[in-house]
Formats: structure tokens, sequence, C-alpha cells
């Protein structure tokens, strides 16, 4: 069963592999700019971080959880280190060129740490939930993994990385159910966001106080916790316009864009409407690998990494679209059921706290491309160009690899 | 860790499964809906990003002459323009192309106003680029982005000044015709008619642009021709077969210009069926210079001109029409039958005549004596038409010459014809000046007073008398309708009759002086009218009008001179022209060739009165 599961991986990770590197190759055949830009040899690159990966895959396959589990704090305080010196002395990247999420040393451009970072988060959650013999069951209980998260969300958000700091919630959300940590529990957890997302029209708002009230009274919590939720909540739609002042020019742009796309075709919104005409021009079978015209002329913004997915709605169609998603949610439902019959209870949460970040990535990017999301640079795995991306996919599917080899070993169901 | 108990794993591994799902049940749904049920709204929305329609313009109609030489012809030229997504990029675009050509300075507002208006539309930098700028502009072709060199047709003209009036000229049209929709279905940096032939008929002419896609990058630079849309080819206009007779329309230039380059004037040669066969105005102008791009010192020079090279003055210049009318005061009579030929006026000339308070003088000081209609004609008697005008009286006078069409544009196929100045009735020359007397029907007589005709009017009306006494509207471009048709009302026998006292101006009358030296005027039976109107501060407006053969006219010419002095004096021109035109060359004497050399003939119209206070023929062109 297991040895099933192992090889579904592989086939699933193969496929997708491939499909992302046909794609990285087709993002190099344009009809503009210098014949020898870097463009256009960018999926041998691509090919070559690959390599890399997959070695490492190997590497940390080799490790065992026991050693991955003490060497965590140590892993997760590199990380937070990391992102404290990015935040310090980081540098921009091309669209982004004003946000610092680049580690450089001399000019060379080593990662983005914050990729190693939400590995390390979800590792160190691993480690907490998975030491306790039941998962916490008020708020005040969850508080210390809730920092695990927060602190390296809110390094990241200072970058100013929107989208990446998103991923932490998604994983630690995905992390903390898998944990078992009650649904009521993670839905007043969620409250104060969803109250924020809420403040810009009172009435909705106004809606979500007495819904959150009710189900405060259903749930029960201590009398003090439900009286701080209920505060936050209040204060987050407060404060929403205050915050809103806050954040950055691009943030907001890019929520007022996600909002209402038509208000500003020629800047924010014009990545949204590119990508989704590129996507919409593909009907069943699209234009024709490497022949999107779109892509070809330029109209698609980062067409190599964020937006890559639009190039293969473009070119390949409903169905080429329907191929990535499929192998997606396979990819997705394989780790949750190597999490699933993981025996190791930190293995476990590590795989489906992966599955977790999988997701985040996948519906955030994709969501994007076709404006169901706002839009947010977080690369797609097997897809967006980025070494260091495409190093933490690999790193993660090796702890996977392991998972589902392991629980084989234990025979153990 | 009772919470990781397999059950407990189970459900939690379930419940992520159905989300799962349906996160990619809502992914499916929201690419099914863009990809397949609104594809089309995005194909076309792609389309419009990276494809880019290009105006292919349509070659205008050619116009001929009536032997298929060209008049107007369509040559190949070079159009610059520039393919922009945005004003930014479009103004640096501009500032490194006139830094790349700085002797061709463009105006980089206009082009940017231009293309504001048709953003999806190339911008036009150069309608016509020179070679050397393009050859240029080719060789950084890799530094301006969306620049786009396109062959084009351009307009010539071969005979330039020769056939200017006539034929007009072309330009882009402009912003007040778009909105005053002068020409229905054009569009911003369409090529128009602005003058001419080339005007009246544009709609003809101009044909269908038609359009090409390039697939351009988010940059503006073109890639490629778009092969999977079909381009649409162009529908070159309709050519035009004019009447003109070129060889004597360009006769009648190089004689001109030979001869009196410095007079202003006009000239018409035209059948009796109201056929032009010649157009001339003096001076004229290059139109090959409004091709393109427009010289703008070259077109202020041409406007500000004191000659006014650009008026036409076969159609717009008004000028008293002085003695060629007195054949029109003659066909008043004629055709109300208060005289015939042989009539004579109760008052022999005695130099002058008396009418109320003044005295009225003929221009021969001695006196013409008893005349026939016959003999005044030939003499150009003003005494015998005061009487002739007083015989009719100024109601009937009125009346009859509108009838016969001296209050009316002819309809001539070209712009702007001008309404010759001549009152309706003796009501509205009242409103109009603010008195009556009736002396004034003894100067609308003898073609002075409240009269201003064009030369085209007057051609036309004695194209009437040389052929069958219908008045026609003269024509450029066969099948032409408009204007009126009008009977003269005159039998043939008093048509005749005209035509030998116009013969016998030419054999012994005002205008043998100035065609003494011309050889075969008799043998061409050439008939013709002399005159000389007044503009008060001008010297005397000279007119002739003459056809011939007399018998059986074939062509009509008529020359009108500004400060010309005495018709006599340009009837050779007219000669020469119906000589060239019904013998095919030049028949002219090489010795007696100056006019100083001429006995000159005294005028044969001189201010009625000098002591006059109000002269309302003066005064006014």
């Amino acid at each position: 069963m297991s040895r099933g599961l192992s090889r579904q991986l592989l086939v699933i990770v193969m496929l997708l592999s491939i499909y992302g590197a046909l794609m990285i190759y087709s993002a190099g055949q344009i009809d503009f700019g210098s014949p020898n830009w870097s463009v256009h040899f960018k999926w041998i690159r691509h090919l070559e971080w690959l390599c890399v990966a997959v070695v490492a895959a190997f590497l940390v396959n080799r490790v065992s959880f026991r050693l991955l589990e003490w060497a965590t704090p140590w892993l997760y305080g590199l990380g937070i280190v990391l992102l404290v010196v990015t935040l310090a002395i980081g540098t921009g990247s091309g669209d982004a060129a004003s946000s610092k999420s680049w580690l450089a040393i001399g000019g060379v451009k080593l990662g983005q740490p914050v990729e190693l970072a939400k590995l390390a988060t979800i590792l160190m959650l691993a480690r907490w939930f998975s030491a306790r013999r039941s998962p916490p069951t008020t708020l005040r209980g969850l508080f210390p993994p809730l920092m695990i998260s927060i602190v390296p969300a809110l390094l990241v958000l200072k970058q100013p990385d929107l989208g990446s700091a998103m991923v932490f919630g998604g994983a630690m959300f995905a992390v903390f159910f898998w944990a078992g940590v009650p649904v009521s529990l993670l839905v007043l957890l969620a409250s104060p966001v969803i109250s924020l997302l809420l403040a810009w029209s009172t009435a909705l708002w106004s809606a979500w106080m007495i819904v959150l009230f009710i189900l405060l009274l259903a749930w029960r919590p201590f009398i003090l916790e439900a009286i701080t939720v209920y505060l936050v909540n209040a204060t987050m739609g407060v404060l929403a316009i205050l915050v809103w002042n806050h954040i950055d020019k691009y943030q907001r742009a890019r929520i007022t864009s996600f909002i209402n796309p038509a208000l500003d075709p020629a800047h924010t919104a014009y990545q949204a409407i590119q990508s989704k005409v590129a996507i919409g021009s593909g009907s069943w079978l699209g234009n024709g690998f490497t022949l999107g015209p779109l892509k070809r002329t330029g109209f698609i913004p980062e067409w190599s990494t964020d937006f890559i997915f639009a190039t293969v709605g473009e070119e390949l169609g409903f169905v080429g679209v329907i191929l990535a998603l499929g192998l997606f949610l396979a990819l997705l439902i394989t780790l949750v059921r190597i999490a699933r019959r993981s025996s190791d209870p930190f293995a476990s949460i590590v795989v489906f706290g992966v599955a977790g970040l999988f997701l985040t990535h996948i519906f955030e990017n994709i969501g994007m491309t076709i404006s169901l999301m706002p839009i947010t640079g977080i690369p797609l795995p097997f897809f967006s160009y980025g070494g260091s991306f495409l190093l933490a996919t690999f790193l993660a599917l090796g702890m996977a690899f392991r998972a589902a080899a392991e629980e084989r070993a234990a025979g153990y169901v | 860790m009772n919470e990781f108990s397999s059950w407990e794993l189970e459900r939690r591994a379930g419940r992520a499964t159905i989300v799962l799902v349906v996160i990619f049940v809502v992914l499916v749904g929201a690419f099914f809906r863009a990809q397949i049920v609104e594809h089309e709204q995005f194909r076309l929305a792609s389309n419009s990003n990276h494809l880019r329609g290009i105006t292919l313009d349509a070659p205008r109609g050619t116009i001929v002459d009536r032997n298929n030489e060209p008049i107007a012809v369509n040559v190949p030229g070079y159009s610059i323009k520039v393919l922009a997504f945005d004003s930014l990029t479009l103004r640096t675009v501009l500032t490194k192309i006139s830094a790349l050509v700085p002797e061709d300075s463009i105006n980089i507002e206009a082009v940017m106003r231009r293309w504001r208006a048709t953003p999806y539309e190339p911008a036009l930098v150069f309608a016509s680029g020179e070679t050397r700028a393009i050859a240029t502009l080719e060789e950084h072709r890799a530094a301006l982005p969306g620049l786009l060199i396109q062959a084009e047709p351009r307009r010539r003209y071969p005979d330039s000044t020769a056939v200017a009036h006539l034929v007009g000229y072309v330009g882009q049209v402009s912003q007040s015709e778009l909105d005053n929709q002068k020409f229905p279905g054009t569009e911003s940096g369409d090529i128009v008619g602005k003058m001419g032939l080339e005007v009246e008929y544009d709609s003809l002419l101009r044909g269908k642009n038609g359009l090409r896609y390039v697939e351009v990058t988010s940059k503006g630079r073109m890639v490629r021709e778009q092969s999977a849309t079909t381009a649409i080819e162009p529908v070159s206009g309709r050519s035009m077969a004019t009447t003109i007779d070129l060889s004597l329309q360009r006769f009648i230039d190089s004689m001109w210009q030979a001869d009196m380059p410095d007079k202003r004037g006009a000239m018409v040669a035209m059948t009796p069926k109201g056929e032009i066969l010649a157009y001339y105005s003096h001076p004229g102008f290059d139109p090959n210079l409004f091709i393109g791009r427009v010289d703008p010192t070259a077109y202020r020079a041409l406007s500000e001109d004191p000659n006014k090279p650009l008026y036409n003055r076969v159609i717009q210049g008004r000028y008293p029409p002085a003695s060629p009318f007195k054949l029109a005061t003659a066909a008043v009579a004629l055709r109300r039958g208060l005289v015939t030929m042989d009539s004579r006026m109760p008052e022999a000339c005695g130099g002058s005549y008396r009418y109320g308070s003044r005295v009225w003088k003929c221009w021969k000081k001695e006196g013409h004596g008893s005349l026939t209609l016959r003999q005044a004609i030939a003499t150009s008697c003003d005494v015998y038409f005061y009487q002739l005008g007083l015989m009719i009286g100024a109601d009937t006078l009125l009346k009859e010459l509108n009838d016969m069409g001296f209050g009316s544009p002819t309809g001539i196929d070209l712009p702007q014809e001008t309404t010759p100045d001549f009152p309706e009735s003796i009501k509205s020359y009242i409103k109009r000046r603010g008195y009556w007397n009736n002396g004034e029907v003894l100067n609308l007589a003898i073609g002075q007073g409240a009269d201003a005709q064009t030369l085209i009017n007057m051609v036309s009306f004695y194209a009437a008398l040389a052929g069958d006494g219908i008045k026609r509207t003269p024509y450029i471009i066969p099948g032409h309708s408009g204007g009126q048709t009008r009977d003269l009302r005159l039998t043939a026998e008093q048509r005749l009759g005209l035509r030998e006292a116009m013969v016998s101006v030419v054999s012994s009358g005002t205008a043998t002086a100035g065609l003494l030296g011309e050889k075969g005027v008799k043998e061409l039976e050439m008939a013709g009218k002399t005159g000389s109107g007044q503009v008060s501060h001008q010297k005397d407006i000279a007119w002739f009008m003459s056809f011939a053969p007399a018998s059986n006219p074939k062509i009509v010419v008529g020359i009108q001179v500004e400060e010309g002095v005495h018709g006599g004096l340009v009837a050779k021109y007219a000669f020469r022209t119906i000589a060239r035109y019904l013998t095919g060359k030049t028949l002219k004497l090489e010795v007696r060739d100056s006019t100083e050399d001429l006995t000159v003939p005294p005028p044969d119209s001189i201010p009625p009165d000098t002591t006059a206070v109000r002269r309302p023929g003066g005064g006014r062109r």
C-alpha cells in the first residue's frame, strides 16, 4: 500500500516536473527582447536547479524524522535569523524591486530565505504539536504555535511580501487542523481576519459580529477568551481603515484591483486583466505549445514566474489546465494519504503541513491568474521559474517520500 | 497522542480531501467559465491587445483628359508612422525621430493630438518621407519601437501649375471637415480633395482603404504580419475622364507665361454644348506643393501673395462684364421682339446721349452716327445700347437677364463657384442700395453698374449664342448634372444675325486692330466681342469673348485679364487658342508680336459720365 503511495507520489512529481519544465521552455519562446536574452535559456537553468533540487531531496530523504525533529529548533532559528538579515540587507528583484526579499552577497543573489523559513516553521509547529499528548482546547493554549508562525510571517510581511505571509497562515491552519485543534477554535482564530476583510461593508461586518456572537454562545469557550475574541474582532473592524492607510501603496493597489479590476486597467489591474485575457483566449485546446500570442508579445506580466499558469491556459487551453489541476489535486491527495498513513505524528504533521503549504501556493497562484484571488507574488510549485522555491519544494517532497517509506517499514496502519 | 488515533486521522483526511476537491472544483469552474463560456470575448480582447490594424490607403482614381493623358496620377511614396501603446512611448519615439532627422522638423504635439483621436491606429509622423530620412530611420529601427514605414500611393500632377485651378489638390482631412461630415466615411489621417476636381469628385476618386493586421509586442514593436487574419485589400478610387484637352490647356498656360506672366486673369475654352476644353486661371500655383508634407513657408507665400494665386478667377472672380454684356441686352430685345438686327435707335450716336440730368458719353467722342443693331454690336456703340436699354425698360431687362442666368451660378462641376452679382429686380436693388435711379438701366445695358459676372457665366452665355441657343451647365466630367439649362429663346435667324455681327467685330470692328498680326482669322471664321470693364482705382478689365468657325462654331473661348487695358489687346490670345484647337498648330505672325507696336485702339467703353457723383458699377471687384 505504502509502496504504492511512494510510487504514486514519484509518478505525479515526475509528471509535474516535466510539465513545469516544458512551460518554462515555452516561456523562453518570445518575440520581444534581444535574442540572446537570458529568458531564452531559463529552461536550461531550470533543469540545472531541478538536478540540484532532486539531489537535495535524496539527501533529506536519508535523514530520519528523529534527527530532523532534533534539528528543528536550529533550523527554525536559522530561518528567523536569515529573515532578519534579509530585512536588513536584502535586495529586490524584477517587478518588486523595491521590496527586500532576496539575500545577496556581493551582488550575487543567493536565494529567498522565506522559502526555507516556510519549511522550518512547519517543522517547528509539527515538533510542538507532536510533543503533546493532546492538542490545546483553548485559544490561550494555542498561543505558542500561533507565535511560531506569526513571527516569521510578520518578518516576511515587513519585506513586504503579502503573499508569502499568507502562505504562513495557510500552512499554520493546515497543521492546526491535522493536529486535532477543534474546528471551532480554528474559526475563532480566523475570526479577526474575517472581520478585517468584511470591514469595508458596515452591513456585512455587523452581520458577522452577530454570527460571531452566536458562535461564541454555541461553542462556549472560556468567558475571558470569548470577550477577547469579540473585542479583537470589533477592533479589527474599526482599525481596518487605519490599517488600510498604513499598508504599502502596492499592497493597497493590489487589493483594490482585485475587488474591481476594471477600475484602473492601465496600472494595477493590468496584470490581472492580461492574464485572464490570455487564459480566456485559450478555449479548449489553446493556441498551441509555445505559440501563445500574448505571451510571445510580452503582454503577460511575469510570464515565466508568477503568471506562468496564464501561459498554460493560453497555449494548452482548458485541457492543459485540467491536466495541471488534476496533477496538483492528485499530489495533494497523495500527500494527505501519506500523512494519514504515517505512524509518526511528527512526520504526519510535517507532511500535512507541506500539503497545506502547497495548496496555499497553488490556490493563490492559479487563483490570481484568473482573478479569483488578489495578486500576490507567490510562485506555483513545479511551474514558476525560481531556484529557492524549487529547492524548498523538493526538500519538502524528500520528507514526504521518507514519511511514505517509513510507514511501510513500521508495518503499522 | 489520542488525537492521532487512526479513525480520527481517517476522519480528518476525509474532510481535508473534501476541502481539496471543493477548492479544485472552484478553480476548474473559474477556468471553464473564462476559457469556454466567455472565450469569444477574451479572444477578441487578446486580438485587440497584440494585433494592430494598419490602414492601407486606397489609391485615388486617376484623372485624365479627353485623350487619356494624365492630369492627376499616383506615384509611390512612403509614409512614416509610429505604432504606440501609450503617449509616453510615443513621445519618446517621436523625440528620437526628430533628433535623427532634424532637418524634417516634426510637430510632436500635433502628432500626439492626432494619435489621441485614434489611439489604436499608428500615429502619422510624415505623410511623405524623403529617401534620406527613411534610410536614416531604417538604420535606427532597433531604437525606434513601433516605427512603421509604409509604401503609400502619392498624388502627383504632372502639369503642375498649368492645371492647378482645374484639378486642385488633396490633403489630409481636417478636424473641422470631420466634424462637419464634409466627407462621409473618412477618418482622421485620410486623404481627401481640398480644391478643384479633387474635392468635387472626392467621393468617387477616394476609393476604400484597406486594412492589414500586424502582431506587436507590449512595447509596440512590430513582430510580423498576421497571416491568420485576412487583410482587407484597398479598393482604388474611380478613374475619371474629363473633357479637358490637355494640349490646349498647356498651350494656354505657356502662352500666358510667355506673353503676360505678370497679368492676372483667366481663360476658358469650351464647346457650344458646355464641354470644358481648357480651364485656366493666372497666376497659378504648383498643386504638388500641397501633397504630403506641406512646407509652411511655401504655403504662407502662396496665401499671402497679393496676386492671390490660390484664387480661382474663372469661377470666383467677379468683374463688370462691360461690352460683352451688350450681346445679352441685344438678346433680350430680340427675344422680346422689340428690334431686329437692322433696327435703328431714335437718336443717332453723336458721341453722347442725354438722359435725365446727365450726359451719357459714348466711347467714341466723334460719334458713330446712325447704326443698325448689327453695326452697333460691331462698333460697340454705347449710345445705341443706352437707348435699347431704355426701350426694354428696367423691369423687363432685369427679369429677362435673370432668366438667362446672369444672376445665378452656372453649376459647373467645380466647388465654390461664386454667384454673379446682378440685381434680381428693382425692388431688390433698392433694398440693397436704398435708391433707384432709372439711369441705372443705361449702365446695365452696356454691362456696367450693378453687374459683376464670372468668366464662366459669360462664356456659357456665348456658348449658347454659338450653339443652339440653349445655355447649358458647363461641365468637366461628362454626365455632370446640376445648374439650370436655360433657353435664350432666340430664333435661329436671330442667333445667326448676332454671330454675323460678332464676325464684323473681328473683321472690321473693335477687335480688328488687336488681331492685325494674326494669320488665319478670316479663314477660321472667328467671331468675337471685346470689352473693357471699369473698376475704380484700377486699370480696365479686358474681356474678349469669341468662337469659331462662325458658321458652325466648334469652340468658344473667353478670356479676361485684370488691368488688361483693352479687350482688343487680349483678343489674339483667344484667337491663338481657337486656332490651336481647330488646326492643331499655332498660327501667328512672327514679326508683330509685341503689343506695344500696335496702334492702341480707343477703349470701347468709357465711364458714362465722369461728373457722375455715384457710379454703382465702380468700387467693386
